[in-house]
This record gives C-alpha cells, sequence and structure tokens, in this order.
C-alpha cells in the first residue's frame, strides 16, 4: 500500500457519547491510520459527504443510543447511491446481538460491541480493506 | 492527634517492619506486582499507619456530620434518620408506557422519580423533526408537549413524590411543563420537589445534549435559579455532574476538580446577575459516579464535600451553612458493566453502592445488569433496586455514620483526592475558569488523556476486567432485552398533528412572540417559557424560538 488507510470515524445520530469513538480514533492513529472523527449529531449525509471529501477508505460509526437499525443502513444505502462500493463499512456501540445479522445483511460489514479490544477492530480494517 | 514521642516510635517501628517482616516475606514471596494503584491510577503503598493522618486535624478537616466542613456528611443523623432516596432513572417510548413503568417502581418500593428523556426532547426536537429520525422514545421518553407531561404523571401525585428530571439545555421549557402539571393537579408551584440536572458545563464537555451556546445558556440557568429561589424554593434547580465525565474516562479526582470548578463558575454568573449567593446556593445539588474501587471511591465524596464547603465559605463567602453543603445524587457507573456475563454486573452494582452509601450519598440509582446490552427489563431493574434495598437493610452499613472516618488510608486518600482536585480547580482559574477551559478543550482532552490510557491498561491486561479480558466464558446470546417499539415515532408524530388541529394556534404564536422578546431583552424569561406551555405550544416550537435568537453551540472537536 502506498498511503495509509483513511478512516472516518463518525458519530451519526443525536447522541452525546463519544468515549468509544474517540478511544477508537486514536488507537486507529496510533496504528498508523489517517484518521478523521466527525464530531457529533451527523446526519447520513453527512457523513456520506465527509467520506467522499476525505477520499477514505473506511467509515466507522458508533452508536450508543439504539438508532443504529435507523442510521447505519442509511448510510451504506447513500454510498451505494453516490456509486461508491469500495468503502469498508463498520460499526460499533450498544448495540443487541439480534440487531447484528440484521446490520451486516444491509451492508455492515461488522459490528463491534463492548469490551472489543481496539486491536480486534484494527486487524479486522487491514484484513477487510475493499479498496 | 497522637503525642510527638509516641509518633516516633510510631515511625520507628513502621520502619523496622518494613526493613525486617516484610523483606523477608518478599524475598521468598514477592507481592503481585511491583506498584499497586487506585483504579484511577492513584499509588497504593503496603499499609497506612498514623503517620499519613499526622497532620489530620480532627475538628478541621472532619467535623461532626452536619457541621462544617461536613466531611463526615450533611446531615446530623444521615442513615439514622432516613435511608437515602432510593431513584430509579427510567423512561422510554411513551409517555403512557413510562408512566406504567413509574408506577410499577413505586410499588416496587422507589421513593423518588427519575425522568429520562430521548435525545430529541433533549435536544430540544419535536418528534416529528427530520433529525429526531430513528431516536424517538429510545433512550428515554419522548415529550413534544405539555400532552406528554400530563400523560406521564397521571395519577402520580407531585406533592408526595420528589422527581428528578435529566434535562439540561431546554430544562426550563420541562421544569415549565412541570409547573403546568402541578397546577393542574391542584398543587402549587411552592410545594414542588425535585430536581432538574440543569447542567450544561458538562454537556460541553461529556454529554453532547448542548443546543445553545456557553453565554445564552448559562443566562437561562441563572434565570431558573432567581426564578425558582422566588416561586419554587424547594426545586433543586441544579445538578452540577461528575457522573458524564467520570463515564467518559476521567479519574476520581478528575471527577471531583472539574465537576466543582463547573459548579464555581454557576455560582460566579449568578452572583454576576445581581443573585446574593445564600439566596440560590442552598438549592444546588451535585451528582457522582460510583466505580468499583470501594475505598478511592468513598474517599472521593468525602473530598468532594470538604472542597466545596470551603469553596463556598472562603471563596464566595456565603453564610448560610446550607450554601456549603454539597449533597449528591449517585448513580452507579455504566462505563463499568460488562456485555460479557451480565450476571457479574450485579455483583459490581453491589460494591458501587456500598461505595456511594459508604460515602453519605443523599439519593442512588443503581443501574440493572443488562445496560451494555439495551435498556434494563423490568426484572433486571427490580434487581437494581433490591440491590439497595440489601444494602439498607441487611449490610450494617447504615447503621453508624460515616463508619470509615478515621482509617489511616481513607483519610489519606480523602486528602490526595482533595489536593489533586484543587490543583485542577486552580489550573482552570488560571485558564480564566470552566468554560473557557471548556472553549479551549482543555477539560475534554485530560479525560480524553485519562480514557485511552484506561484503554491500553485493559488491553495490555495490567487492568483485569472479570469476564472481559480474563475468566472470559463462551458468548452467551441474551435473550429477555427490552426492546422499544419502532412506532413510538410515527404515534408522536400523530400526537402533534392532532395537537396542532386542536390548540389556540393564535394563542401559541403570541406567547412564542412574547418569548422572543423576552429572550432579546434580558428579562427573565422562565414565565414566558411558563405562558407557552401552557398554551400547548411545543418543545421544539420554544427550542426554536430561542434558537433563532441566541443560536447554537459549536463543539470543540478534538482527539
Amino acid at each position: 500500500m502506498d498511503r495509509p488507510i483513511r478512516v472516518l470515524v463518525a458519530k451519526p445520530g443525536l447522541d452525546g457519547h463519544d468515549r468509544g469513538a474517540k478511544v477508537i480514533a486514536r488507537a486507529l492513529r496510533d496504528a498508523g491510520m489517517e484518521v478523521i472523527y466527525t464530531g457529533l449529531r451527523q446526519t447520513p449525509e453527512q457523513i456520506v459527504s465527509a467520506a467522499i471529501q476525505e477520499d477514505v477508505d473506511v467509515v466507522a460509526m458508533s452508536i450508543l443510543s439504539g438508532a443504529h437499525n435507523h442510521l447505519f443502513p442509511k448510510v451504506v444505502n447513500l454510498l451505494k447511491e453516490e456509486g461508491i462500493e469500495d468503502i469498508l463499512i463498520i460499526g460499533g456501540g450498544v448495540i443487541p446481538e439480534d440487531d447484528i445479522p440484521g446490520l451486516k445483511e444491509a451492508g455492515i460489514e461488522e459490528v463491534f460491541t463492548p469490551g472489543t479490544p481496539t486491536t480486534v477492530t484494527i486487524d479486522f480494517i487491514k484484513n477487510n480493506l475493499k479498496k | 492527634m497522637i503525642k510527638d514521642e509516641k509518633m516516633k516510635q510510631i515511625k520507628a517501628s513502621t520502619k523496622e517492619w518494613e526493613e525486617t517482616t516484610v523483606d523477608k516475606a518478599i524475598s521468598r514471596f514477592p507481592e503481585r506486582k511491583e506498584e499497586f494503584t487506585t483504579g484511577s491510577g492513584l499509588k497504593v503503598d503496603r499499609i497506612y499507619t498514623p503517620e499519613n493522618i499526622e497532620e489530620l486535624d480532627y475538628e478541621e478537616d472532619l467535623g461532626y456530620p452536619g457541621h462544617f466542613p461536613y466531611t463526615r456528611g450533611v446531615q446530623p443523623t444521615m442513615y439514622r434518620g432516613r435511608l437515602w432516596t432510593m431513584r430509579m432513572y427510567a423512561g422510554f417510548a411513551t409517555a403512557a408506557e413510562s408512566n406504567k413503568r413509574y408506577k410499577y417502581l413505586v410499588e416496587q418500593g422507589s421513593t423518588g422519580l427519575s425522568v429520562a428523556f430521548d435525545l430529541p426532547t433533549q435536544i430540544g426536537y419535536d418528534s416529528n423533526h427530520p433529525l429526531a429520525e430513528g431516536e424517538v422514545g429510545k433512550v428515554g421518553v419522548a415529550i413534544d408537549s405539555l400532552k406528554d407531561m400530563e400523560l406521564l404523571f397521571e395519577g402520580i401525585p407531585l406533592d408526595k413524590v420528589s422527581t428528578s428530571m435529566t434535562i439540561n439545555a431546554p430544562a426550563a421549557v420541562l421544569l415549565a411543563m412541570y409547573i403546568a402539571v402541578a397546577e393542574k393537579q391542584g398543587v402549587s408551584q411552592d410545594k414542588l420537589r425535585g430536581t432538574i440536572q440543569n447542567d450544561i458545563l458538562k454537556e460541553y464537555i461529556a454529554r453532547g445534549t448542548y443546543i445553545f451556546p456557553t453565554e445564552p445558556s448559562m443566562r437561562l440557568i441563572t434565570n431558573i435559579f432567581e426564578y425558582c429561589s422566588k416561586s419554587v424554593p424547594k426545586w433543586n434547580t441544579i445538578s452540577i455532574s461528575g457522573y458524564h465525565i467520570r463515564e467518559a474516562g476521567s479519574t476520581a479526582a478528575q471527577e471531583v476538580g472539574f465537576t466543582i470548578a463547573d459548579g464555581i463558575a454557576y455560582v460566579e454568573a449568578a452572583i454576576k446577575a445581581g443573585l446574593d449567593v445564600d439566596s440560590f446556593a442552598p438549592r444546588l445539588s451535585f451528582f457522582f459516579n460510583a466505580h468499583n474501587d470501594l475505598l478511592e471511591e468513598v474517599s472521593k465524596y468525602r473530598a468532594a464535600r470538604r472542597l466545596w464547603a470551603r469553596i463556598m465559605k472562603d471563596r464566595f463567602g456565603a453564610k448560610n451553612p446550607k450554601s456549603m453543603m454539597l449533597k449528591f445524587h449517585t448513580q452507579t457507573g455504566g462505563s463499568t458493566l460488562t456485555a460479557q456475563q451480565p450476571e457479574n454486573n450485579v455483583v459490581r452494582v453491589a460494591i458501587q453502592t456500598l461505595a456511594a452509601v459508604l460515602g453519605g450519598t443523599q439519593s442512588l440509582h443503581t443501574n440493572s445488569k443488562d445496560e451494555a446490552l439495551a435498556l434494563p427489563s423490568e426484572k433486571s431493574v427490580r434487581t437494581a433496586l433490591r440491590t439497595q434495598q440489601i444494602v439498607a437493610h441487611e449490610s450494617g452499613v447504615t447503621n453508624t455514620i460515616d463508619p470509615l472516618a478515621g482509617s489511616y488510608y481513607v483519610e489519606a486518600k480523602t486528602d490526595e483526592i482533595e489536593e489533586k482536585a484543587m490543583e485542577y480547580i486552580k489550573k482552570i482559574d488560571e485558564i480564566g475558569g470552566a468554560p473557557k477551559a471548556i472553549d479551549m478543550g482543555y477539560i475534554q482532552k485530560e479525560i480524553m488523556d485519562a480514557a485511552y490510557r484506561y484503554q491500553k491498561e485493559m488491553e495490555s491486561g495490567e487492568t483485569i476486567v472479570v469476564g472481559m479480558n480474563k475468566f472470559q466464558s463462551e458468548k452467551e446470546v441474551q435473550s429477555d432485552l427490552l426492546k422499544v417499539d419502532p412506532a413510538v415515532g410515527e404515534m408522536q408524530k400523530q400526537k402533534i398533528e392532532k395537537l396542532k388541529e386542536e390548540r389556540d394556534n393564535r394563542g401559541v404564536s403570541n406567547k412564542l412572540n412574547a418569548l422572543r422578546t423576552a429572550c432579546e431583552s434580558d428579562e427573565n424569561v422562565i414565565p414566558y417559557i411558563i405562558d407557552a406551555v401552557k398554551e400547548y405550544a411545543t418543545l421544539g416550537e420554544i427550542c426554536g424560538v430561542m434558537r433563532e435568537v441566541f443560536g447554537e453551540y459549536e463543539q470543540a472537536v478534538m482527539l
């Protein structure tokens, strides 16, 4: 690879719990990736436009409010509408096990729940890039 | 406290013990670690002796419960007189659903209500706002207008219960709705008891449900102080919160330091607005976290009480003892719960409950075991409440006041946390106060550094979390989780449409215009908000007017 992996860490929805997002962002940065963090309260549209503008390889979203079933797939669909299918999309947060198969079907490649070591997320990204 | 000669002897014998007995033991069986630390990283020595509290002046530093500096508690008899308020934070879906949960909790022995609002409500959007999509009723109850508030408290006599509302940026609107519901029940404002969180600074720091920029937000808060001191005298006008600061990853000492720095900012703002310190300070309250390091947490609460008392007396010249008393609510630490082996969380919550009670809390919410996975089910909430009841009635720790006082270790840690917190407060004073330190991102960065340090310690195995990074077992799928009906969003939308057909829309727009004018002047806006609420203006409409006049806060994004 000729350039570092670029990751957009995003907080969709209204939830303000950003400890997880920020910890992941720092861990990815320490692992040599270039990380852009959106800050709070991003709409799916804002996330997609940031992903395009920043030309990222990965979009990593974090939600703890329970709105994941609505917001995660929306980002995937909007990217598809823009004709983009080579960005790896992953999610994390307080997400019940039962919801994960549905999210994966919707195009979220992996969902990381509380207690996942950051190294697991880092390895997943490295092994599953689409570009 | 111990005579010089005796102290010399103790120092000598401690040294001798270290050099002979301990060294011999260590040479055969080394200790488990080179260095021991508290959950927050404070160094912990092998033992603590009278030497560690050599400087402690009993009357000046500890005193008696109900006496300055309140280290031992704010009430003279503490739990011998009355137990803490067992207050379970709850709310989800619609007002009617939440009303059922409240009635259930009261039947089960809960002694105060605590309302959780959904995120659109907390950020001042009606359920039909585009940004509310997918969030309605998720983390709390959706309140769009007085109609919802009436349903929320139906059949609950507001002169009999005390109600805490976790609401910040739109706190004035929800308080206005509460006042209006009470009035319909025939309960006058001066009889209402409860708390609004109303702590915007920690929203900027850690919790994220801000709306307006700092200056108008501080004005709304002082407007509430002023209004309540005259009309709702039993209401706690703010709950200055360390809880979320700790959840965001801070240490115990940072939790105390940053929270009290926020408290100082509110007191300064109110004094600047012309209020007398003793007119509002007795209604300030606090909200702290309870994590697993039992003795560190107990020390933390004691340190916070002493620090606040001294600041109120010395820095602000408060005269009324009530202005100096740090009363606080506690919630057990959400971030300490694991999604793995969730039953273990019951034990964590029990330890944290003990910490809060030994630390002299005034009220307590205990988390449920399934909260790292979803909103708690009714059954797990019951276990969490029972945990408090067991500590209250079976553990015996409530029979005497501040039983850990005089422990060499606890007193030493109380001093150390107070000292470290004071260092943060000094640093924030140098920057120019908490609002400025937040704008600069100083507080957020300190917290983030601590959070990242903790994450690394956990991943290296230096910090053990049972069931997560050690003693793992096969993953079990938790099946009885609470699910919020996704139809709630649609139902709320329909309710708003119906409301807008039924209410006097001209009346609404008159009241909203009056509110706008008040916002643009320097009048107290609270009476105007109450008028608008009573006319059934929606939360989103009221906050919309304020958004137009005040603008919106821009978060300092940093890693």
